[in-house]
């Protein structure tokens, strides 16, 4: 039986997908402007070398174990799982690493390499603040400058974040442009790149982007299903019979589903931000409701207009407000080997509010999407089967805003 | 070659006169629809010799700030490809000669198809389209419909682009090739003259395709120094923001922006033989 401290960096990074030019079939690839091409290819370059290094990989273990505090745990909600009736759900506890979200694990991993390819300034997007928490974390820990773009409005919903950001040493660019929210906050970022392509290294959140960036951030997410994976075959003896995360950029999403794909037994399930309804077109769900087209680098799903206009995201999480999403995601979704659904706001706060009171873990509303829909999958299912969800961050950053839509003022 | 384009005849025309190319951009539908139209004439009539025309996006990546609000303000406008197409269409019926390359990005084309979207411009009187973030490596489909209705790609090199893939770059390319001179996004500020003419040298040496040189000039005395080792000058932020300091009386910007090109063309013209 595999043991989860045996999953060394080297059998997670660079997997079979995509092709040498980025493309997940018809998804993915490198839609960019000309003066990002070098910096893009010196990127795959040194990521592809550094993927097979064993002194980088040998620290990138250390960091994850030592500053990050993996692997986090497989938990087994008990009490949920027998008040839903159904499957026995697990929690991969990914709210309990260090800064308390996923992030980090491709923050780490990005800064490390950002380290070793000479670069001194990092800049990141971020929407809900977590990244942005993230990379200033391992810019903090590394001494390396760090600026991070965010939307003005998302500064405004995001105060705390923003606090801590700074805090940490970053330097927090408010981002007046479009609709001043994750995708702009994206696009002022690409922008800081063209012109400081010398000394600066973009590290983006999510697996989206012109390649590699794609498949690197999957990489560095990918130990959270590998250790979900030896976790409960250690716990069971056996897989689970479904994935559940849920899909913003679809980072999370993508490092849980990727060490399953060869098993054809386990369903996997990413659960897009439905807001409002998927009906009311107010919401966060391009795979649900979208179509494909390009953006920020790569062919993906997208919410867009006829014109092929980029429209605006809902929804009451604010990581998984963006039009987008990861090409690998799109693949998997046309090959059917994934299944994509959408919760809305009503039905993730529902979520959020259950796995706080029966489990005592107050989950993050980007995660209580995901949960929401696991409880819906396992409670049609028998009591020995098996549910893994991925409880990607914990929820302490949403408290006012779930105070807020209860009409209590903190 | 079956077909002399529109651009290529233009600047084989020139050539002949030892007259280098202004090509300004203005952003289609910017600050209105129908202000477009009449900026375009009276640009030619100024001494532009091409006009690159902005498609508006609602997420121009690679554009600075002036650029960007040009689009939000276009699309507030209630911009489209389609109306973008009128907008050639109509400057058609004056102007059969000045050729008009579109500008902007993929996801619209994506939207209207590529094909569809080709056959549409062509029809409208489009010349050639400079999309931004479709590389060569990823252009093939869409160059394919563009070609097979005469109309040129046009591609982007920049200071950080290897001499391979100049040389890749070029053989896709027609009508001309754009040099981007700096590293950063539209309208950004200084300008290296000599790094441009070496680059410019190199460009040279793969292609016989005219190079027009763009990013960061922003008055008569930037454009007579680009002029002197271009084909072509390509004027886009500094056009842009005349529109948006006139953006409240569009009937004035005809005037304002035919000034702005006369002095352009004039001190190119003072250091051109």
């Amino acid at each position: 039986m595999p043991k989860l401290t045996n999953v060394k960096a080297e059998e997670r990074l660079i997997g079979r997908h995509p092709d040498e030019r980025g493309h997940f079939g018809p998804y993915g690839g490198t839609f960019i402007a000309e003066t990002l091409m070098r910096p893009v290819a010196e990127l795959r370059d040194a990521y592809e070398r550094y993927a097979k290094d064993p002194e980088f990989l040998a620290e990138l273990d250390a960091e994850l174990r030592h500053y990050v505090g993996r692997p986090s745990p497989l938990y087994h909600a008990h009490r949920w799982s027998q008040a839903v009736g159904g499957a026995r759900m697990y929690l991969k506890r990914e709210d309990l690493n260090h800064t308390g979200a996923h992030k980090v694990n491709n923050t780490v991993g990005q800064a490390l390499l950002a380290k070793r390819m000479g670069k001194t300034r990092i800049i990141a997007e971020t929407g809900a603040g977590q990244h942005g928490v993230a990379a200033a974390t391992v810019a903090a820990r590394l001494g390396l400058e760090c600026v991070v773009y965010m939307g003005a409005e998302d500064i405004e919903r995001q105060a705390p974040n923003v606090f801590r950001m700074k805090l940490l040493g970053a330097e927090v660019v408010s981002v007046e442009s479009g609709s001043k929210t994750l995708k702009d906050a994206l696009n002022e970022a690409m922008r800081d790149w063209v012109g400081n392509v010398d000394d600066t290294y973009y590290i983006i959140g999510t697996v989206a982007g012109p390649h590699p960036y794609p498949m690197m951030v999957r990489d560095f997410n990918s130990v959270i299903g590998h250790e979900a994976r030896a976790q409960v075959l250690e716990r069971e003896g056996r897989l689970p019979d479904a994935c559940v995360a849920c899909v913003g950029g679809g980072s999370n999403a993508m490092g849980l589903f990727h060490p399953f794909l060869d098993d054809a037994d386990v369903a996997l399930y990413g659960v897009e931000a439905g807001g409002s309804g998927v009906e009311t077109g107010k919401h966060a769900a391009p795979l649900s409701a979208g179509r494909p087209g390009v953006l920020h680098g790569n062919r993906t799903y997208l919410m867009q207009d006829s014109d092929g206009q980029i429209t605006p995201a809902h929804s009451i999480s604010a990581g998984l407000d963006y039009p987008g999403v990861g090409p690998e995601h799109a693949w998997l979704k046309d090959t059917g080997r994934a299944t994509y659904v959408a919760v809305n706001d009503d039905e993730a706060l529902a979520a959020f509010h259950a796995c706080t009171r029966t489990e005592g873990i107050i989950p993050a509303l980007e995660s209580s999407h995901a949960l929401a829909y696991a409880v819906k999958l396992a409670a049609g299912m028998r009591p020995d089967d098996i549910v893994v969800v991925g409880l990607s961050g914990r929820g302490d950053k949403d408290i006012q805003t779930v105070a807020a839509i209860e009409g209590i003022h903190l | 070659m079956l077909h002399a384009s529109r651009i290529t005849d233009r600047f084989a025309a020139l050539k002949a006169q030892q007259r280098t190319a202004l090509i300004p951009f203005v952003t289609a539908g910017d600050p209105t629809p129908d202000a477009t139209v009449p900026v375009m004439h009276a640009m030619v009539e100024a001494g532009a010799d091409l006009i690159e025309l902005g498609v508006p996006f609602s997420d121009p990546m690679a554009d600075g700030p002036v650029i960007q609000r040009a689009s939000e303000r276009a699309l507030a406008a209630g911009m489209s490809f389609g109306k973008v197409l009128d907008v050639v269409r109509e400057f058609r019926s004056r102007d059969g000669e000045t050729p008009v390359v579109l500008m902007g990005y993929l996801n619209p084309l994506e939207a209207a198809g590529y094909a569809r979207a080709a056959e549409r411009a062509a029809a409208a009187g489009v010349d050639g389209f400079l999309t931004v973030d479709l590389p060569p490596e990823e252009g093939e489909g869409f160059v394919r419909e563009v070609r097979a209705r005469g109309l040129d790609p046009v591609f982007l090199v920049a200071p950080t682009t290897s001499d391979e893939r100049i040389e890749r770059i070029c053989g896709e390319a027609s009508g001309f090739v754009y040099y981007v001179s700096l590293k950063g996004v539209t309208g950004a500020a200084n300008l290296d003259t000599g790094e441009v003419a070496e680059r410019m040298a190199r460009i040279r040496r793969v292609t016989d395709l005219p190079v027009g040189v763009g990013f960061g000039i922003h008055d008569g005395a930037s454009a007579a120094r680009v002029a002197r080792i271009g084909d072509a000058v390509v004027v886009g932020s500094a056009v842009v923001a005349r529109v948006e300091a006139n953006a409240e009386s569009p009937d004035a910007l005809p005037g304002v922006l035919a000034a702005f090109i006369g002095e352009l063309r004039a001190a190119m013209d003072a250091e051109t033989p």
